[in-house]
C-alpha cells in the first residue's frame, strides 16, 4: 500500500482541539467533522488541501481529548497519512482503531517541509521526499497492530476473528 | 523484575502470571464509559460491526455529561441516541438530567469505580480513577465499542515513573497544584504511553478528592495512566461506597521504572498555568497584574466537595470583583445539593457568582461560559489549549479552586494565601 501526496507542516503538540473544535462536537457525522478539519490552527485547510495530502506534525501530536473525531476528520478530509515524531497515546490508538494510516519518524518530520511531495510505502516503512530527494526510514507497527490495520479498523479485525 | 502497581492490574485482568512494559496484552475489563459526545461514535461502530448486545449491561456506563442538559438541536439528537440505546440494551448505569453529574466526578462516587479494576473510557479524563487504585485509561469511540460488545480491550504494557511524595501541602495549596508542578516539570509528553505512579510517604496526607484531582490530569502529561496505592485513605472512602468487592494491588520491590522524582508536597505554591499548554506554569506570586474577564469553578478536575468548600472559604460573605463573571459548577447532583444544604450556594450567589447544575460545557468551550476574542479566565479545568474555551485569542489560565476564587474577587490572577 503507498500513499503520495503535498505536505500541510505543522510544529509540535497539535490538540485534539485546534483538529477539531468542541463547538463541533455536536454531530458523529464524518463529512461534517471533515469539513472543520485543523480550523483553529490552519483556518484555510479545507481550502487548500487535495485528496491524498500528508500531514507533518512534531512530538506529541494529537493530545488533549480522547475524541476519536480528530483522526476522522482527518481521514475523512481525505488526508493520506500523518508523520510526527511521536503521537499522543489515544490519537494513535484511535488512528489504528479507525484505518487512518499514521507513522512515527522522527527523521522525516525534521526533513520534510510544508509543500514538499512525498511518497510513503506502507509496506516497508520507508518514506521519499521527492521534492528534496531524501529518504526516512519510520518505525514498523508490531504484528499485533499490523493485523488491526489489515482487516481495515479494530471493529472488522473483531469480527473476523483476528483480534483474540 | 518485579512489576509496577498498573502491570500488576493488567497481568491479572490479561490472565497472565506477569507482563513487562512494551508488551501487547488483551485484557478483561471491569468498567467501560462512555459521554454524549464519544458514546454516539461507539453506537455506530458498534451497529455497522452488527453486534446486538453488549458484554455485560451492568458495567458499561453511559453519561450525559458534555452538552447537557442540550445545548442545541444537535447535541439532543446525540443525547436521545445515547438514551435510545441505553434503553435498548438495559444499560444499568445510563446517567440522564436530573441524576448525572460529571463522569469522573460521578463514578467515583457513586462507588462504581474501585480498587483493582481495569477499566476504559471513551474520554480522556478516564485516567481519574488511579485515585482508588485502578487501572484506568482513556480510549476513543471504537475501542468503547469493542469494550462493550466484548468486555475487552488491547493494551500495550505501560512503562512507568515513580513520583515519591513527601511531606504535606501548606495551607492554600492543593492537589491541583501538585499536578500542575509535575506537568510544568516534565511536560506535556512527559509521561508519554507510560504510567505515573504516586508513592511515598506524603500520599497519606492526601485526601481522596485531592488524589482523584492528581490521577485526573496525568493525560495533560500525556500519561496512558496515574496511580494512587491502597492505603487508609482509600479504604476509608471505598468501604460502604464500593458497589463491588475490591481487590489490593501493590508494586514490587525491586519494580522497574524509567525516572523516579521525589516531590516535597510541604514546598509547593500555588501553581498557574498560562496559555496555551498546561506544561507552562510559573508560581502565582510571578502572575503580577494579569487581569481577567471570567472565573470558572468545576470540571472534572476540580468540581468534588472540597473543591466548592475551597472557594466558599474565600467568596463567602465576599463580592467578586465587578465586572466579572465567576460561573461555578458543582460536579454533581450529590455535590450540588451539598452546596445547598451547606449554604455555600446562597453565599456565592450573593457574591455574584452564578451557580450551574453539572456539566462539562465550559471546558471544552461547548456551553456555559464561551469566551469572546482576547478574553481570559481563569479555570480550574484542565486544558488551555488554543480555543478550548471559546474563540482562538482567548486565554485560560489553569489553576486551583482557591486561586481562581481569589482571583474573582480581584479581577486578576491573585494568591489565596493573602486573602486565607
Amino acid at each position: 500500500m503507498n500513499a503520495k501526496g503535498f505536505v500541510h507542516k505543522y510544529p509540535d503538540n497539535v490538540d485534539t482541539d485546534v483538529i477539531i473544535p468542541a463547538r463541533y462536537l455536536n454531530t458523529p457525522d464524518a463529512k461534517e467533522l471533515a469539513a472543520h478539519c485543523m480550523e483553529d490552527i490552519d483556518p484555510d485547510f479545507t481550502k487548500k488541501m487535495k485528496p491524498g495530502d500528508i500531514i507533518v506534525g512534531g512530538f506529541n501530536f494529537g493530545c488533549g481529548s480522547s475524541r476519536e473525531h480528530a483522526p476522522l476528520a482527518i481521514k475523512t478530509a481525505g488526508v493520506s497519512c500523518v508523520i510526527a515524531k511521536t503521537f499522543a497515546r489515544i490519537f494513535y490508538r484511535n488512528s489504528i482503531n479507525i484505518g487512518l494510516p499514521i507513522l512515527e519518524c522522527e527523521a522525516a518530520s525534521d526533513g520534510i517541509e510544508a509543500g514538499d511531495e512525498v511518497e510513503i510505502n506502507f509496506d516497508t516503512g520507508v518514506i521519499t521526499n521527492r521534492t528534496k530527494n531524501e529518504t526516512y526510514q519510520a518505525e514498523p507497527f508490531p504484528e499485533f497492530i499490523q493485523n488491526i490495520i489489515r482487516c481495515g479498523g479494530l471493529m472488522k479485525s473483531l469480527k473476523e476473528g483476528g483480534h483474540e | 523484575m518485579g512489576m509496577t502497581m498498573t502491570q500488576k492490574i493488567l497481568a491479572a485482568h490479561a490472565g497472565l502470571p506477569s507482563v513487562k512494559a512494551g508488551q501487547l496484552i488483551n485484557a478483561d475489563l471491569d468498567i467501560v464509559l462512555g459521554n454524549d459526545i464519544t458514546t454516539p461514535v461507539a453506537i455506530n461502530e458498534f451497529e455497522k460491526a452488527g453486534f446486538d448486545s453488549v458484554y455485560d449491561k451492568s458495567r458499561v456506563n453511559i453519561v450525559l455529561d458534555h452538552f447537557v442538559p442540550n445545548k442545541d438541536i444537535k447535541a439532543a439528537e446525540q443525547s436521545k441516541q445515547c438514551r435510545q440505546f441505553a434503553c435498548k440494551y438495559q444499560i444499568e448505569n445510563f446517567y440522564d438530567v436530573g441524576e448525572m453529574g460529571i463522569e469522573h466526578a460521578l463514578l467515583p462516587e457513586k462507588g462504581i469505580v474501585t480498587a483493582g479494576d481495569c477499566i476504559i473510557g471513551a474520554d480522556s479524563h478516564t485516567c481519574t480513577y488511579g485515585a482508588v487504585g485502578a487501572f484506568s485509561t482513556g480510549v476513543g469511540s471504537t475501542d468503547m465499542a469493542a469494550g462493550m460488545a466484548t468486555g475487552k480491550c488491547w493494551f500495550k504494557v505501560p512503562a512507568a515513573m515513580k513520583f515519591v511524595l513527601t511531606g504535606s501541602l501548606p495551607k492554600g495549596v492543593s492537589g491541583k497544584d501538585v499536578i500542575l508542578h509535575i506537568i510544568g516539570m516534565i511536560g506535556v509528553d512527559g509521561a508519554l504511553y507510560k504510567s505515573m505512579e504516586f508513592t511515598g510517604p506524603g500520599v497519606a496526607a492526601l485526601s481522596m478528592d485531592d488524589r482523584l484531582t492528581i490521577c485526573n490530569m496525568a493525560i495533560e502529561a500525556g500519561a496512558k495512566n496515574g496511580i494512587f496505592p491502597v492505603d487508609d485513605v482509600t479504604r476509608a472512602y471505598l468501604d460502604g461506597r464500593s458497589q463491588r468487592e475490591y481487590k489490593v494491588y501493590e508494586a514490587d520491590e525491586d519494580a522497574e521504572y524509567t525516572d523516579v522524582y521525589e516531590i516535597d508536597l510541604s514546598c509547593l505554591v500555588p501553581t498557574v498555568s498560562y496559555p496555551h499548554l498546561p506544561e507552562n506554569t510559573h508560581p502565582v506570586t510571578d502572575a503580577g497584574d494579569i487581569a481577567i474577564d471570567q472565573v470558572v469553578i468545576g470540571s472534572c478536575t476540580n468540581g468534588r466537595m472540597s473543591d466548592m468548600e475551597a472557594a466558599y472559604e474565600i467568596l463567602k460573605g465576599k463580592h467578586v470583583k465587578k465586572g466579572l463573571r465567576v460561573i461555578i459548577i458543582p460536579g454533581t447532583m450529590a455535590v450540588y445539593k451539598e452546596c445547598l444544604k451547606r449554604g455555600y450556594t446562597e453565599a456565592f450567589i450573593d457574591a455574584g457568582c452564578v451557580v450551574s447544575t453539572p456539566t462539562c460545557g465550559p471546558c471544552l468551550g461547548g456551553y456555559m461560559g464561551i469566551l469572546a476574542a482576547g478574553e481570559r479566565c481563569v479555570s480550574t479545568t484542565n486544558r488551555n489549549f488554543v480555543g478550548r474555551m471559546g474563540h482562538v485569542t482567548s486565554e485560560v489560565y489553569l489553576a486551583s479552586p482557591a486561586v481562581a476564587a481569589a482571583s474573582a474577587l480581584t479581577g486578576y490572577i491573585s494568591d489565596p494565601r493573602e486573602v486565607l
